[in-house]
C-alpha cells in the first residue's frame, strides 16, 4: 500500500478515484474546493468533471447520472448545501441507483465562511446516511464506503468532513485507483422519478421504511464503534474524537461516532452500561440529543447542560477544559497561555494590484454617504475600506440592495458582487429589481475567475473545469436581457474613468449596472503578465499621506515619505491618485 | 503526552509555509515515520497572517495546543511573537530576520515594533536568529527562503537531514534543485552558528 503525505481533500480526491468515480461536480467553497481542483488536474480523468454554476445545479447534474447508474460525487462548502437544499429533500424520495455522494463541508469557527451550519442535521432532516470523518485516513477510507452504501439503500449519502479535515494532513495509506465499466443509461420509472403527489406519498413511506436497515448497517461498517472500560464514558465524533483519545485516562469508556443515523438501541446498550456520559462533538448537539434520548437514568454533560461550547471548534485544550469541567479528567495537561498583547493585526487584505480596490475608491468618491450592500467573494475585504455595509450569502448584494432601495431609506444604494458570484445567485437579483423598478447602483467586480477559493473557471472565463475553451458568457448581454438598459462596462484601474461613468449613473433612475472589468491579478501574474513596478520619488513626495490611504499592501511609509515595496504589481492607481505625480514607473525618475 | 515533536511554521500568506510543510511530511514519509499538519487555506492566505502545525510521530489531532511546541519556524519576527506563546518552556525559535509590517500600521498610523523590540521579546525562548533573505539571495534565490529556514530548523528537527533534504529535491521545481539543495545546507550552517 502505497503511503502519501496529503491535504485531506487530496485524500478525499484520491479515494474517489478508488472508487471509479465517473460523474463529478460541485461549486468551489472553502474548505471544499480542492477536492475537485485535485480531480481536475489528473492527468487521466475517466470520468466527466465540471465546476457547475452553483450548488442547486450541481446537486441536479448529479442526481441526474446516478439516476443513470454511474457513480457521482457533487462538493461544495456547507452553506452551499442551503442553496442546494431543494433537490436534496427529495432526491432522498426518489433515491438513486448509481452511488450519489454529496460533500458538504462544514467551517467550525467559520474560519472563512458566514456561519457555523451543520450538515449533520440536513442529513437528519432529509434521513440520509451521513459520514462524519474524524481523520485524513478515515475521511479517504469513508468514500468508497459511501458510494458502496449508496448504492446498498438507493440513497444520496452525505459526505461531511470539517475545515480540520479537508485542510489537515497526514501520511495516509492509499488503495489503487479502479477504472470504472459503469455507463449511464436512464431507465424510465415516473413513478420514481415524477415527484407528483401520487408518487411522492408512496416514495416517502419507502425512504421511512429504509432507515432501520441504514442504522444497523452503520454500526456493521464499524465508522461506529465503541470499547467498555469502566463506569464513566466519553462519546465522541468528527475531529474531537482523536482529541479525546489523545486525553482519555484508563479505565473511561469510548464511544467513536463516524456516521448517522445512530442506531438507538445499540447506543442504548453502551450508554447504560455506565453512571456518567460526556458528549464531545463540533457545532450542533446532533450526537448529544440521541444520548439523551436513550440515556434514562445515567447522567449525560454536554453542550445541553453548558458543559460544552456551542459555537467554534474544538481543539485539545477545550477538550481537555471540557473534560476536565465534567470529571473525566483530574487536570488539564495544558496550562493557558496568553499571547503577547498589543500586537499590530495582520487580517487577509487584497492584493497589491488588485482591481476591487481601485473600484471601491470609486464607488467611495462619487456615492459618499451611500449604502453598499455586498456579497461573498475576496471583495469582501472591501470591509476594510469602508465599502461594504451587508453580507448575508451567495448573491444577496443586489436583492438586498433593492430591498433597501424599496423601504424608502433615502440614501443611494451601491451593491458591489463579483462575477462568479452573478452567475451563481446573483442574476435572479437583478432581474428582481429591474422587473419592479429599483433605484440602485450595481457594479459587478468582474475578475474572470472564482479567486478566493482558488482561482476556478467560471462561465465567465472562457475555459472549463478541465481547461477545454468554452463560450465565454456575456456579462453585459446577460444585465441587458434582464431589462437593464444603463450597462457600462470600464476599467477600475482606470479610477477617473470608473468615477465618470459612476456620476453619470448617479444621474439617472432605475437600475443602473457597472461591470468593473479587469484580471485577477494572481491569475495575471500566473498568466505571464508583466506590468512595470512604480516608485516614489521621495522629492517629490510631500507626505500627504493618499496613496497610503488607499490602503495597497505595496505602499509603505516611513519618514514623513510613501515607499513602494516589492509587492508593488504595477497596476498604477496610486500614481493615477498622487495629487503631485510624484509616483512614477521604476526607473523613470 | 503522545511523544510527538510539534512544529508551529507561521508567516505571511504567500511565503511558502505550505511547501515546508510538505517538505517535512516527505521526510516523515521517507524515514516511514507518521505525521500529521494542519494548515490555513482560502481567504485568509491573502496577505494574511498563516500559521502551519505539523506533528512528527503524530497518532491523534493535527492541532498544537498554546504552551506545547517543540520548535518554532517564522518566516518573519512579528508573526514569530505573535505566535510564540505556542512555544513550550525550553523550546527554539529559529526565527528569519525579516520584518514586513502589516498594512493597518500604516493606514490606521500605528506605532509598529522595532526589530530590535521584537528580537527582545523572542529571547525569552531559545532563539536562532536566521538572515534568510540574504543566504536564500547567496544560494541563487529570494524565493528558497522557506528551504533555508528548514535547514536552519533542522538542527533541532528530529530527522535526518539527509532524509530533508532528498524531500527538498523531491518537492522543489526541478530546474530549482540544485538552488534549494545549497540554500538547505547554507540554512543549515546558519542555524548551527547561532
Amino acid at each position: 500500500m502505497e503511503r502519501k503525505y496529503l491535504l485531506g481533500n487530496e485524500a478525499i480526491a484520491h479515494a474517489c478515484l478508488e472508487a471509479g468515480v465517473d460523474f463529478v461536480c460541485g461549486y468551489p467553497g472553502t474548505p471544499s474546493s480542492e477536492v475537485i481542483d485535485t480531480l481536475r488536474a489528473q492527468p487521466e480523468r475517466p470520468y466527466y468533471l465540471e465546476w457547475s454554476v452553483n450548488e442547486k445545479v450541481a446537486l441536479e447534474n448529479a442526481l441526474a447520472a446516478a439516476w443513470c447508474g454511474v457513480r457521482a460525487i457533487c462538493t461544495m462548502k456547507h452553506v452551499g448545501l442551503n442553496v442546494a437544499a431543494d433537490p436534496l429533500m427529495t432526491s432522498a424520495y426518489t433515491g438513486v441507483t448509481g452511488g450519489l455522494v454529496i460533500l458538504s463541508a462544514d467551517d467550525p469557527f467559520a474560519h472563512s465562511s458566514q456561519n457555523e451550519q451543520d450538515t449533520r442535521c440536513y442529513a437528519h432532516f432529509a434521513r440520509v446516511p451521513c459520514l462524519d470523518p474524524a481523520s485524513v485516513q478515515e475521511a479517504h477510507d469513508m468514500i468508497p464506503e459511501a458510494f458502496a452504501l449508496s448504492e446498498e439503500f438507493g440513497l444520496p449519502v452525505i459526505f461531511r468532513p470539517t475545515t480540520r479535515i479537508c485542510h489537515s494532513k497526514g501520511d495516509v495509506g492509499l488503495g489503487s485507483v479502479t477504472k470504472s465499466t459503469r455507463k449511464g443509461e436512464f431507465k424510465k420509472d415516473p413513478r420514481q422519478y415524477v415527484v407528483i403527489p401520487a408518487h411522492t406519498r408512496v416514495l416517502h413511506k419507502k425512504l421511512n421504511e429504509k432507515q432501520p436497515a441504514i442504522r444497523k448497517r452503520l454500526v456493521e461498517i464499524g465508522f461506529n464503534r465503541c470499547e467498555v472500560k469502566g463506569k464513566t464514558a466519553i462519546i465522541a465524533s468528527g475531529i474531537g474524537a482523536t482529541y479525546v483519545q489523545e486525553l482519555l485516562p484508563e479505565g473511561v469508556s469510548f464511544m467513536k461516532i463516524g456516521a448517522y443515523p445512530i442506531d438507538e438501541e445499540w447506543l442504548g446498550g453502551f450508554v447504560r452500561k455506565h453512571e456518567k456520559v460526556l458528549v464531545i462533538e463540533e457545532l450542533a448537539p446532533e450526537v448529544e440529543e440521541t444520548v439523551r434520548q436513550v440515556a434514562g437514568t445515567v447522567s449525560v454533560f454536554g453542550k445541553k447542560n453548558g458543559y460544552a461550547p456551542w459555537e467554534g471548534e474544538l481543539s485539545p485544550q477545550t477538550v481537555a477544559a471540557i473534560m476536565e469541567k465534567a470529571g473525566f479528567l483530574n487536570k488539564s495537561p495544558f496550562v493557558p497561555q496568553e499571547p503577547v498583547p498589543n500586537l499590530p493585526v495582520r487580517p487577509p487584505i487584497l492584493c497589491a494590484g488588485c482591481l476591487h480596490r481601485g473600484a471601491f475608491f470609486a464607488i467611495k468618491k462619487v456615492f459618499r454617504d451611500a449604502i453598499y450592500p455586498s456579497d461573498i467573494g475576496c471583495y469582501t475585504l472591501g470591509l476594510q475600506l469602508g465599502a461594504v455595509d451587508t453580507t448575508i450569502c451567495m448573491g444577496a448584494s443586489i436583492t438586498v440592495g433593492s430591498g433597501i432601495a424599496h423601504s424608502g431609506e433615502a440614501h443611494d444604494v451601491v451593491c458591489t458582487i463579483g462575477d462568479s458570484t452573478f452567475l451563481h445567485t446573483g442574476v435572479q437579483g437583478l432581474m428582481n429589481a429591474v422587473y419592479n423598478g429599483a433605484n440602485m447602483t450595481v457594479v459587478i467586480l468582474d475578475n474572470r475567475i472564482t479567486a478566493m477559493t482558488g482561482h476556478q473557471p467560471n462561465p465567465n472565463t472562457g475555459l472549463t473545469a478541465c481547461g477545454v475553451e468554452t463560450p465565454t458568457i456575456s456579462l453585459d448581454a446577460v444585465c441587458r436581457a434582464c431589462g437593464a438598459t444603463f450597462v457600462e462596462t470600464v476599467d477600475p484601474y482606470d479610477v477617473t474613468g470608473m468615477v465618470n461613468v459612476l456620476q453619470e449613473a448617479k444621474k439617472k433612475k432605475g437600475v443602473k449596472v457597472i461591470i468593473a472589468k479587469q484580471m485577477c491579478v494572481i491569475t495575471a501574474r500566473r498568466m505571464g503578465v508583466k506590468r512595470g513596478r512604480y516608485e516614489v520619488n521621495t522629492e517629490a513626495c510631500t507626505g500627504c499621506g493618499t496613496c497610503v490611504r488607499f490602503g495597497c499592501p505595496a505602499i509603505e511609509f516611513a519618514d514623513e515619505k510613501a515607499r513602494i515595496n516589492d509587492l508593488c504589481s504595477g497596476c498604477a492607481v496610486c500614481a493615477r491618485l498622487c495629487p503631485v505625480g510624484a509616483i512614477v514607473r521604476e526607473g523613470k525618475k | 503526552m503522545t511523544g510527538s515533536y510539534d512544529i508551529l511554521i507561521v508567516g505571511i500568506g504567500g511565503q511558502g509555509t505550505i511547501l515546508a510543510s510538505n517538505i517535512l511530511g516527505e521526510a516523515c514519509l521517507i524515514e516511514g515515520r507518521h505525521i500529521k499538519g494542519a494548515e490555513t487555506h482560502g481567504m485568509a492566505q491573502r496577505g494574511g497572517s498563516v500559521e502551519s502545525h505539523i506533528r512528527i510521530d503524530g497518532l491523534y489531532g493535527p492541532l498544537i495546543p498554546p504552551g506545547q511546541a517543540d520548535l518554532l519556524i517564522s518566516f518573519d519576527l512579528l508573526e514569530a511573537l505573535r505566535y510564540s506563546h505556542y512555544l513550550k518552556s525550553g523550546g527554539t525559535a529559529v526565527v528569519s530576520k525579516n520584518l514586513v509590517l502589516p498594512t493597518s500600521v500604516y493606514t490606521q498610523k500605528l506605532t509598529p515594533p522595532t526589530e530590535d523590540d521584537l528580537v527582545a521579546a523572542l529571547k525569552k525562548h531559545g532563539l536562532c536568529l536566521i538572515n534568510a533573505d540574504q543566504i536564500a539571495t547567496e544560494a541563487g534565490s529570494p524565493l528558497s527562503l522557506n528551504v533555508v529556514m528548514l535547514g536552519a530548523a533542522s538542527r533541532w528537527i528530529p530527522l535526518k537531514p539527509e532524509s530533508l533534504l532528498e524531500a527538498v529535491k523531491r518537492l522543489v521545481p526541478k530546474k530549482t534543485i540544485e538552488i534549494n539543495a545549497k540554500a538547505f545546507q547554507m540554512g543549515r550552517d546558519a542555524g548551527g552558528k547561532s
